[in-house]
């Protein structure tokens, strides 16, 4: 039953003569459990979970209507900030959605590129969070194994971009500049050498610890039809046996056949899919997926094309690169032709829905033109926010100490969820 | 099965109704996505959303996404309000984009939260953000912004700044709580 808008103001915890025995328990919104901002009233008889309603919207700070009044380079900024542990997922969704809506078809080194970042960014998601499964059932090592190797990743991604968090290293049609010489390496040391020992001493500290496993299997089911029911994407609805990978399914960039236009098959690699649909299932289908990711990344690296970032040099779209624009009055004209507010490039009008396969689900954007130089709508499909919804379903009937377990399975990521 | 094959599908169910499919967008060159769009009038919206759903040809099982568009000022548009439905077929592996579109004053449309579960929270942040009512929903109060806000933000005549902003708000003390 829903919660009156009564109950989500912290109250005493009182209750009436012969009533039932249940109390009203506010969870967050500043809570290191909730990992994020974000507010939880439970509803308890004793320590057994009766009901939870999600209070959200504390991170909320407009960002589609944001994305209204920045136009289609700007707005990368705005949006890597969605889910912030893994940002450059973000920047390669927009501007796959985007891409879509101009009709281009990016480079193939351009397309390498973005899957090895693409990939890179799961594994950082995919790091903390497993981490994190450890962290919220009181091992903390596991979490410190993640993070360290997360390090990695930011600065494997500060290297192309200068900045470790928030790369914007997406632009229309490419990339803001090609890699670094040596970087492809660096990236091949990281997911051979210092990744697997990494995992192994995660996996070692969580797979078979009886505590954990006692903790995470049965906890959270959700069945395949329930899953599907309930718009749930990415490792949650894998973890409860729906086969579904936007990679496979709709494949784009490296996951195409024939991607680089000179018949190269797609980048092989498995879905991992577990049947338990439970806290456990979901902690191993990410481990996998982390596995899977290195796989593709080594695969993507060794043949990676030589050739322009920028789809169409001479296009309206992309931008000169900056070697161009500071040393010859062309490119600085062409370049102001592109940026000034009363030129830009324009799209068609009109709307499109392009998504990528993030660390979290389907991530997607339906952006839609009225052939202006901003978006004229920028809608974005968060997985966490669409994930979050079925938490009172997964935690009822649960102890409350199993609400962190939960939460951490599903990932929510506030500034997502809230956007 | 292409998209199209399940929209033929869908025109045979409904013939009385004008299904015919749209692409999303036309590229400057003439060529047209691959996106496909219907526009459903709201009272029939909850039968044919069934019919997607269950019919063997079309298998829409999960409702990926449910936004609106405000389309005012839009070039060639005449309705205010569209709203969006994305939906997705596992069996198949195709999507079909639904229209739904609405005006003022008191723009409602029927609840689709019977037939997919997973449109609960969209349809009550469409309800936040663009004030659609939809009708049926179990639990329709806002879940963005707070509860007493009163404009509905992503509406194309609600300014980017200078409504609504955190200095309006009354400051709430632990005694009026």
């Amino acid at each position: 039953m829903p919660v009156s808008y009564d109950l989500m103001k912290p109250t005493t915890l009182t209750r009436e003569e012969g009533a039932e025995d249940r109390w009203t328990l506010n969870f967050g919104p500043q809570h290191p459990a909730t990992h994020t901002t974000l507010r939880l009233v439970l509803e308890l008889d004793g320590e057994r979970v009766v009901d939870v309603t999600p209070d959200i919207g504390f991170l909320h700070s407009g960002f589609e209507k944001l994305g209204e009044h920045l136009d289609y380079n700007q707005y990368v900024v705005v949006v890597e900030r969605m889910n912030y542990v893994s940002p450059i997922n973000n920047d390669l969704s927009w501007h796959a959605a985007v891409e879509k809506l101009f009709g281009i078809e990016v480079t193939p080194r351009c397309k390498a590129i973005r899957t090895i970042l693409g990939e890179l960014g799961r594994i950082q998601d995919h790091l903390l969070n497993i981490g994190c499964s450890g962290l919220d059932l009181g091992g903390f090592t596991a979490f410190l194994y993640g993070f360290n190797e997360r390090e990695q990743i930011y600065d494997l991604i500060e290297q192309i971009s200068g900045s470790r968090f928030h790369p914007s290293y997406t632009r229309v049609g490419g990339l803001a500049q090609d890699v670094p010489p040596g970087w492809t390496d660096r990236v091949l040391d990281f997911v051979r050498n210092r990744l697997p020992p990494a995992l192994r001493d995660v996996e070692t500290l969580l797979l078979r610890n009886r505590i954990f496993i006692e903790r995470t299997k049965g906890i959270g089911v959700i069945s395949r039809d329930d899953a599907i029911n309930w718009s749930l994407t990415g490792p949650v609805a894998r973890a409860s046996g729906v086969r579904r990978d936007l990679r496979k399914d709709e494949p784009y960039w490296c996951f195409a056949d024939n991607w680089d236009g000179r018949g190269a098959p797609a980048v092989p690699f498995k879905v991992p899919i577990a049947t338990g649909g439970d806290v456990y299932a979901r902690f191993l289908v990410r481990l996998e997926e982390i596995r899977q990711s290195c796989a593709i990344i080594e695969q993507v690296v060794r043949m990676l094309p030589d050739g322009p970032i920028n789809a169409a040099p001479d296009a309206q779209v992309t931008l000169p690169n900056k070697k161009e624009i500071y040393f010859s009055i062309e490119g600085l004209i062409h370049h102001f032709e592109k940026i000034m507010s009363n030129r830009g490039f324009r799209p068609p009008v009109g709307e499109a829905y392009g998504a990528t396969e993030t660390a979290n689900g389907e991530q997607g954007f339906y952006v839609a033109s009225d052939g202006g130089r901003t978006p004229y709508r920028a809608r974005c499909r968060p997985p966490s926010f669409m994930n979050y919804q079925v938490f009172p379903q997964l935690l009822r009937g649960h102890q409350i100490s199993d609400v962190p377990a939960v939460l951490n399975s599903l990932n929510i990521i506030a500034a997502e969820l809230d956007r | 099965m292409a998209t199209r094959d399940a929209v033929a599908a869908l025109q045979e169910r409904f013939p009385e109704l004008d299904l015919a499919p749209r692409p999303l967008v036309t590229y400057a060159d003439g060529r047209a996505s691959d996106q496909l769009w219907v526009r459903v009038p709201a009272e029939r919206l909850v039968e044919v959303c069934r019919f997607l759903r269950d019919d063997p040809r079309t298998r829409f099982e999960q409702l990926c996404d449910l936004t609106c568009l405000d389309y005012l000022n839009f070039p060639g548009a005449t309705d205010r309000f569209g709203v969006i439905y994305s939906l997705l077929s596992l069996t198949h592996n195709h999507r079909l984009w639904l229209k739904v579109f609405v005006n003022d004053p008191d723009p409602a449309v029927p609840s689709v939260t019977g037939i997919w579960r997973g449109a609960e929270w969209p349809e009550r942040e469409v309800y936040d953000m663009f004030g659609i009512r939809f009708t049926g929903h179990p639990d329709l109060r806002r879940i963005l912004m707070p509860q007493n806000f009163t404009a509905y933000p992503l509406r194309k005549d609600y300014p980017l700044t200078g409504r609504g902003e955190r200095e309006d708000f009354a400051v709430v003390t632990r005694d009026s709580a």
